[in-house]
């Protein structure tokens, strides 16, 4: 098991929530705080456990649904784990109309992403189209990580980047 | 650097404290400047491998640099609206002689700096712009006219000295030297600021309603949720000059009598959201923001809220609704913001280009501003130009200007000297218009006459490849599922239009199908609560007003004349025409096309994907479609 699993493993397993709990209080176990605290922990777990939404809404005294409401309104929060590395590829308007389309479909091919799936089994790889990274003018455009950005793409120059990202990936490199 | 040495300035201090910035920022007589951009596209193009590449190669040059007796610095900068030649680097020498390089790569930094920086002779074939001893005049490029972003790519952005040099905080100065907060609202106002995140509606009007609003606490809001695709001159700005937005919300919130503002920052802008962190405190450090501001008693803090992705979060009530921790969902107007808005007090919110403007009018005064653009339409606006036009980047122009001096002699035409089809203005918003239409002067109200609006500056050039329908498609499917779902018009309508445009793209529509569209987006555009429903079906309206054929196309003679729409196509090669070239095999990343050299190619029906690399790359049109 690779060691961000684990990670997530051992947070999950602590009934205390010792760790979700030094988020809230950072945040002052404000009702109003209730976005900043959702964004760190899925920073920590890199989704949004289930049991971890109830734990907050106890803890802030709100209502499980509410807390709900906001983890599905947004589409930064993600109640399904993600991969290691996330690639998002910009389907902005910019990057629409350059081919983010076909950048899009080599990506999942290169990765082995069969249809309606986001995220490889193996909790590796997750492929994502996001609204506009305003990087217009490099279109078309992805993301890996947040870190690196990568513009003018070219299915060669694709061919590369996803070439080097398996080799990191192997060696166990975050980013 | 002054800034560490300095806490706490106050105000009758200020004057010195420029000159001091300002003599640390002008070159020496030895000095060159080697300048990096490095905003999200500069690095997305590779500024951080130029920047270790200059940084490598000032350390070989070392030896050389001491016998010169030079004295060589690296500046990092933001977006300098040039994306199209990013990586920029350029050199600075004392008394205005500069030389900028375009599509700078490593191999080439390290050249700029051993032959031109050390050694003094500029590299001719790589220039993009020179500027020699004594040339004075504006930094802009042909046809354009920079305010906001005048300090973009010229200083950096997480040094305060470099911005107070350059006439930062003078406005946020002489609005604490004795200014009430109604002459600085009265300021505004006869400058005639519109706010430049889309509907126009006068800022000294707004801040006016704020200040008038009773209640001892009041909020201030930058709007930086710049969530329309093909729109980035917000995080530009914010990357680029952070400095701008806050002394325009300090200004702002003395003005209308709030101690407290936010900046609501999309969480897609990780590097905006770091510079506007070290501006803030920055700024605190020098007694700029905080408490007690330059001795003078007033208060104002800030406080950063990043997004969680979603677009109708850039309406201001949902965005409101957001800061406080709840469902980015807007709430029906009246009440209006500046009466009930945070927390249920008086609240006035601006977007980033708004703000940023604020200082520089307070600065130079309001005629100077009123003398820029035209009659309704004051000052300047910064689009986003991209798509296929072949300069792409950002362009910051005075009002009224048209859409072809924009889209041919900034944008250079389209790439590859194909057709212009059209120009989308103003994203999921605004409208596409046609050739017809280039000459529009670019104004909030000749916009809004063509159907299309300002939006928050996205300009989009779409050429003969692209299908209108399919780009109606694409803005109805964003809108769709950014569409928070509250009202029924926006839900349902949106929702309705797109199940009639996927039919129409799939090949299935039928000629009833294009006014029941028209009916429908009357009906979302009448009915929804909030800008998102009420413009969304721009677009789509616009497009059927501009390109009704191409509709009729779709659903009469089953084609799409511009090849997009797959259900519609099948690609095949024509024998005639081919070859042999293998360029297309080279290019088909789904493995669909086979043939040898020097013999006419053949497209597997079943495995093409009619993705159009084929016919991109095809020198000799033998692809057909």
């Amino acid at each position: 098991m690779d060691r961000y699993m684990q990670m997530g493993e051992d947070a999950m397993n602590d009934r205390s929530f010792s760790k979700v709990n030094e988020i809230i209080n950072h945040w002052e176990r404000r009702v109003s705080n209730l976005i900043p605290i959702l964004q760190e922990v899925q920073k920590e777990y890199r989704y949004l456990p289930e049991e971890v939404l109830t734990y907050v809404a106890t803890a802030l005294g709100m209502p499980p649904a509410s807390v709900y409401g906001v983890a599905t309104f947004y589409a930064q929060f993600s109640l399904e784990p993600k991969g290691k590395y996330v690639i998002k590829v910009c389907d902005g308007t910019a990057c629409h109309v350059r081919g983010s389309e076909e950048v899009r479909y080599l990506v999942r091919k290169h990765i082995g992403l069969p249809e309606g799936v986001d995220t490889t089994s193996d909790l590796c790889f997750t492929v994502e189209k996001v609204a506009c990274l305003g990087a217009c003018g490099l279109a078309p455009v992805m993301t890996i990580n947040d870190n690196d950005v990568y513009g003018q793409l070219t299915p060669e120059a694709l061919q590369l980047v996803l070439d080097d990202l398996k080799k990191r990936s192997a060696a166990g490199e975050v980013h | 650097m002054p800034n560490t040495t300095h806490t706490n300035i106050r105000l009758h201090q200020m004057p010195a404290f420029r000159a001091r910035c300002q003599e640390a920022f002008a070159l020496g007589p030895d000095q060159v400047m080697i300048l990096v951009g490095v905003g999200t596209c500069g690095l997305a193009a590779g500024g951080g491998q130029v920047l270790r590449a200059i940084q490598e190669e000032l350390r070989l040059q070392a030896g050389a640099i001491r016998e010169r007796g030079l004295d060589l610095e690296i500046r990092p900068t933001g977006c300098a609206g040039m994306c199209e030649a990013e990586v920029l680097v350029e050199v600075q020498r004392p008394g205005g002689h500069r030389v900028l390089y375009g599509k700078v790569k490593p191999d080439l930094a390290r050249r700029i700096v051993a032959e031109d920086a050390v050694g003094g002779h500029p590299i001719v074939e790589w220039t993009v712009h020179r500027q020699d001893p004594g040339q004075t005049g504006n930094r802009a490029p042909a046809k354009q006219l920079h305010v906001v972003m005048e300090n973009c790519g010229l200083i950096d952005p997480e040094r305060i000295d470099h911005y107070i040099a350059r006439g930062g905080y003078a406005g946020l100065e002489r609005v604490l030297s004795g200014m009430t907060p109604l002459d600085v609202v009265k300021e505004v106002k006869q400058s005639g600021l519109r706010g430049r995140g889309g509907a126009g509606f006068p800022t000294g009007l707004k801040w006016e309603f704020a200040h008038k609003a009773a209640g001892d606490k009041k909020y201030v809001i930058c709007n930086a949720d710049e969530g329309d695709p093909g729109a980035f001159m917000d995080r530009s700005l914010l990357e680029g000059d952070p400095h701008a937005v806050l002394e325009g919300m300090i200004i702002g919130g003395y003005a209308i009598g709030a101690d407290e503002g936010y900046i609501y920052c999309r969480a897609e802008y990780p590097l905006a959201i770091k510079r506007l962190r070290v501006a803030m405190e920055d700024a605190e450090k020098l007694g700029l923001l905080g408490e007690n501001i330059l001795g003078t008693g007033f208060s104002f803090r800030l406080h950063i809220k990043e997004g969680a992705g979603a677009f109708v979060c850039g309406e201001e009530t949902a965005l409101m609704a957001s800061i406080m921790g709840e469902r980015g969902m807007p709430r029906p107007r009246p009440p209006f913001p500046a009466q009930r808005g945070l927390w249920d007090k008086p609240t006035n919110i601006n977007n980033v280009e708004t703000w940023a403007n604020v200082p520089r009018i307070l600065a130079r005064g309001f005629a100077w501003f009123a003398g820029i653009g035209t009659e309704k339409s004051k000052g300047t606006k910064v689009f986003a130009l991209t798509g296929r036009v072949r300069n792409t980047g950002l362009a910051e122009v005075p009002m009224g200007l048209t859409l072809r001096e924009i889209v041919y002699d900034i944008g250079g035409g389209i790439q590859h000297d194909r057709r212009f089809k059209a120009v989308q203005i103003g994203g999921p918003s605004g409208g596409c218009l046609p050739e017809s239409l280039l000459d529009t002067p670019i104004d909030y109200d000749s916009l809004l006459r063509a159907g299309a609006m300002m939006g928050s500056g996205g300009m989009v050039v779409v050429d003969e490849n692209t299908c209108m329908v399919e780009l109606a498609r694409y803005f109805m499917t964003f809108v769709q599922s950014e569409s928070c779902g509250k009202c029924v018009p926006c839900r349902e309508g949106t929702k309705q239009m797109l199940a009639i445009l996927e039919r129409i793209v799939a090949g299935k529509g039928e000629p009833e199908d294009i006014d029941l569209l028209e009916e429908l987006g009357g009906a979302v555009k009448d009915g929804s609560l909030c800008g998102l429903g009420k413009s969304a079906p721009n677009p789509v309206l616009t497009t059927l007003r501009y390109f009704r054929d191409e509709f009729l196309c779709h659903v009469v003679d089953r084609r799409c004349p511009a090849g997009v729409c797959r259900a519609l196509l099948s690609y095949s090669i024509d024998a005639a025409q081919c070859r042999g070239c293998t360029l297309c095999i080279k290019a088909c990343p789904a493995g669909a096309i086979t043939g040898e050299r020097g013999k006419p190619h053949i497209i597997d029906a079943v495995r093409c994907i009619k993705c159009k690399a084929c016919l991109e790359k095809c020198r000799f049109a033998a692809i057909r479609t």
